[in-house]
């Protein structure tokens, strides 16, 4: 088959929606657009049944017991939102102490900084080389004050999973509730709340081939029950965390994606895996002095995040860009004009942070997209390379380091 | 967010990349910038002793898409100026020309900061062509 220009392999950022998904949603726009919460006439009946499933199969996907845990919210945003301030507000009496980690998505420590303004005080707890939060750091970062850990299931950049049982078990053992921020790891590997111990967790439609604009928030109703403040007041929706009319298309698209990335997430893995790992030795066996960022086991199936040193990350991508989307950590790419924070908390330089790529592959990705990539990213790391005056001085056995830079 | 042609045409075709061989005459060099930061530039300048213009400049960039422009259109720039007309090259001059955004503003600062450095070192190394070639 003939590539399709751009090639898509950004699926950490967001997803196709899949064309199933989409046909499933269609009906709710116009046919079934009642307001579930109309309790008089069929098209709220209708409407309630409609979101009443996707309940359940979000439920499923993640293993919750009752489907009533799943509260709808705007995106994974909203979701740690509400799991981070919820919590802070409603267990106030009890504690001012969050435990978190330094890799969490902007989402969650601009929350935690938040409320660090408001009286609370936030532990990020640093992490190994690999991306994996060590224990017993852990442990020793929660005090007696602590009302909440809150963990990333999965990373956003590096696709590290977490030992989210043994965090679950830590948690249990002190009597803590704990948020997982599964926005990306929900519909891609085995996620259960149930068996991991975790009572709030945070997950996202458009990450798992659904639409925009639609997220959850599980909230375990039961050993122990969770309570949480709502940040948005109203008609009392959701059990009364979540307010506002339900956007019964995207909830219905949202439930959908989650059930076929159920029926479909071993094979899926197993394949995305595989092309993944072929990417992964395609570049590192070419090019010299490129590192594997994260773990290399524990990882998203669907992600490869590499540094290139010697060459500037959105430079790398400039030169892909025509052809193929990718994301890197460079500051030049960020909002913030700082580079990845989380490369950078795996104890790699903020040279290497400026220098990292991340491919994330999804479900629609091809093994012909793959080799171009891999192919056009082995060219462009060398062209500017050539152009690096880094790798000049490097290969002159100048070493970087011994260099005193003038910055600016 | 969208690079300006200009920008895209200097990545795509960088002007003068490469470096002199040590020790040849007449040669200033900038290094500024820090890999920490993501953006070091290596600008050089060949300057003919016997007139005081600069006949060649060379650059290596590593950086963005927008450090390497504004590098690679300090070189073209740089050929065919006196060391003192060199000077007076401006990173506003080089916003304008390539259309950078507000937020790669600082890589213009930096293409000018790497002229100043390789002026500077060419001064220090050649001291007495250079004021030869300058006297009027």
């Amino acid at each position: 088959m003939a590539l399709k220009f751009p090639i898509f392999m950004d699926s950490q950022s967001t997803t196709p929606a899949d064309p199933r998904v989409v046909e499933a949603m269609i009906p709710y726009f116009t046919e079934k657009f009642g307001h579930p919460a109309s309790r008089n006439h069929s098209f709220g009946w209708e409407a309630e049944t409609a979101v009443d499933r996707a309940r359940e199969q979000i439920a499923k996907v993640i293993g919750a017991r009752d489907p009533k845990e799943v509260i709808f919210t705007s995106g994974g945003t909203e979701s740690i939102n509400l799991a981070l301030k919820g919590v802070a507000e409603m267990y106030r009496e009890k504690g001012n102490h969050i435990v978190t980690t330094a890799i969490e998505q902007r989402a969650s420590l601009d929350v935690c900084k938040r409320l660090e303004r408001h009286g609370y005080e936030v532990t990020y707890v640093p992490v190994r080389p690999d991306g994996l939060v060590d224990l017993e750091t852990l442990r020793q970062a929660i005090t007696d004050k602590t009302i909440l850990i809150s963990v990333m299931f999965a990373n956003n950049e590096v696709g590290t999973i977490q030992d989210m049982s043994a965090i679950g078990r830590l948690a249990k053992e002190k009597g803590i509730i704990l948020h997982a921020d599964a926005t990306q790891a929900v519909g891609k590997i085995p996620v259960n709340v149930e068996a991991a111990g975790i009572d709030l967790l945070s997950c996202t439609a458009h990450l798992i081939y659904g639409p925009k604009g639609v997220g959850a928030l599980y909230v375990r109703r039961k050993a122990p029950r969770v309570r949480i403040a709502p940040l948005i007041d109203g008609g009392g929706h959701e059990r009364g965390m979540r307010s506002g009319t339900l956007p019964v298309p995207l909830i219905v698209g949202f439930g959908r994606a989650a059930e076929i990335c159920g029926e479909v997430m071993t094979e899926e893995g197993v394949r995305l895996a595989k092309l993944r790992d072929r990417l992964q030795d395609m570049i590192l066996s070419n090019i010299d002095e490129a590192y594997l960022n994260g773990h290399p086991e524990r990882r998203l199936p669907h992600n490869l995040n590499i540094s290139f040193a010697y060459v500037e990350g959105e430079s790398v991508l400039m030169g892909l860009n025509k052809e193929s989307a990718l994301s890197s950590g460079s500051a030049c790419t960020s909002s913030t004009l700082e580079p990845s924070y989380v490369i950078g908390a795996l104890g790699a330089s903020a040279e290497l942070a400026h220098s990292s790529i991340r491919f994330s592959l999804h479900r629609f990705t091809t093994e012909e997209e793959v080799d171009h990539v891999g192919a056009r990213t082995i060219e462009v790391v060398k062209r500017l390379r050539e152009m690096s005056p880094l790798y000049e001085l490097a290969k002159e056995g100048v070493d970087l380091k011994s260099i005193h830079w003038k910055a600016e | 967010m969208a690079y300006s042609e200009k920008v895209v045409d200097h990545y795509n075709n960088p002007r003068n990349v490469g470096s002199f061989t040590k020790g040849t005459p007449g040669v200033g060099t900038g290094l500024v910038g820090a890999p920490e930061c993501g953006d070091v530039m290596k600008l050089q300048i060949k300057v003919n002793l016997d007139t005081g213009m600069i006949e060649d400049a060379k650059f290596k960039t590593f950086g963005c898409g927008s450090a390497i422009a504004s590098s690679s259109l300090a070189t073209e720039w740089l050929k065919g100026k006196t060391v003192d007309e060199a000077a007076k090259i401006k990173n506003t001059d080089i916003v304008n020309e390539l259309k950078l955004p507000p937020v790669k503003i600082h890589c213009s600062v930096l293409a000018e900061d790497a002229i100043k450095a390789a002026l500077a070192d060419y001064r220090e190394k050649h001291a007495p062509a250079d004021a030869r070639a300058s006297s009027e």
